[in-house]
């Protein structure tokens, strides 16, 4: 099967954006991105780290927490938030929070879904607290030489995905 | 765990501008702190202290030779840092790749069910 690419670039001072499509409706991406069960399918850790705990309480100020845990070490890390805003099956925002966070200060993700002929587009708006922040983040000294490579591989794989197709 | 000290340390290196500027600076050849700190409109000792940091995060390295101890860049801590970004997107790669085939799932009814694992 044929992935879509991964978009991620920095957008204004504080932005962090990631796009993605999938070939489903949004209500079903809406539901995998938000009823534990599913989301324990695939938000996966680094290799050898396993989701162990995913709380979810879907609602306006209600929490989430995902907790992995090293498989063999044993040692956790952590994350979680707060809902903000929910639009079924359109948009949610949240707070996000890591136990042991490399960066100052809270990030607001605002997830938009929008559907096109069976294929949803995915936009994540990840909003750090500072500029700071979020060139912590995105490393920023070294940012463009990185995307300017991920652009160009970007554009290698649409051209193999048209000429598989054709 | 100690790449994950060196690696908040590179960040928080990374993460003021004058740092940044002197990093720059330093990326077209050797300084002293007194070349250093001429365009940045700041006494020496304050140069000194971003230095210190930069130094500790493995950033640039100071020659001991003489009394001028010219600051060098180090490439390699920089590519430490790049690697962080490329890691995030390899993990998100992967978690999209595996929400596809939980969304196929649902798609052909194989929904898994609440206590399934």
């Amino acid at each position: 099967m044929y992935h879509h690419t991964l978009g991620i670039e920095t957008r204004g001072k504080r932005d962090l954006v990631m796009t993605r499509r999938f070939n489903a409706g949004k209500e079903l991406v809406f539901r995998a991105l938000t009823e534990p069960h599913l989301v324990k399918r695939w938000l996966l850790g680094p290799e050898g780290w396993v989701l162990k705990t995913c709380e979810i309480d879907l609602r306006v100020g209600g929490a989430y927490r995902y907790v992995w845990q090293h498989a063999g070490r044993g040692d956790e890390m952590g994350m979680g938030g707060t809902y903000l805003d929910i639009d079924r099956p359109d948009r949610i925002v949240h707070s996000e929070i890591f136990d042991q966070s490399w960066y100052p200060g809270t990030a607001v993700v605002t997830t938009r879904l929008s559907e096109a002929d069976g294929v949803t587009t995915f936009e994540a708006t990840i909003t750090y607290e500072s500029e700071e922040a979020r060139n912590i983040v995105a490393a920023s000294p070294m940012r463009e030489g990185a995307g300017a490579s991920y652009d160009r591989l970007d554009g290698v794989l649409e051209d193999l995905a048209a000429e598989t197709a054709g | 765990m100690a790449d994950l000290d060196r690696l908040d340390m590179t960040f928080t290196a990374l993460a003021d501008p004058t740092r940044r500027a002197i990093l720059a600076r330093l990326a077209q050849g050797e300084a002293t702190v007194m070349e250093l700190a001429r365009p940045f409109a700041m006494s020496q000792p304050a140069v000194s202290r971003h230095l210190k940091v930069l130094e500790r995060a493995g950033l640039i390295s100071r020659s001991r030779i003489g009394t001028s101890r010219p600051c060098r860049i180090e490439p390699q801590a920089l590519a430490g840092a790049t690697h962080w970004l490329e890691d995030f997107r390899k993990l998100w790669d992967a978690r999209f790749a595996a929400l596809d085939n939980l969304l196929e799932d649902m798609k052909a009814g194989h929904e898994p069910g609440p206590y399934d694992h």
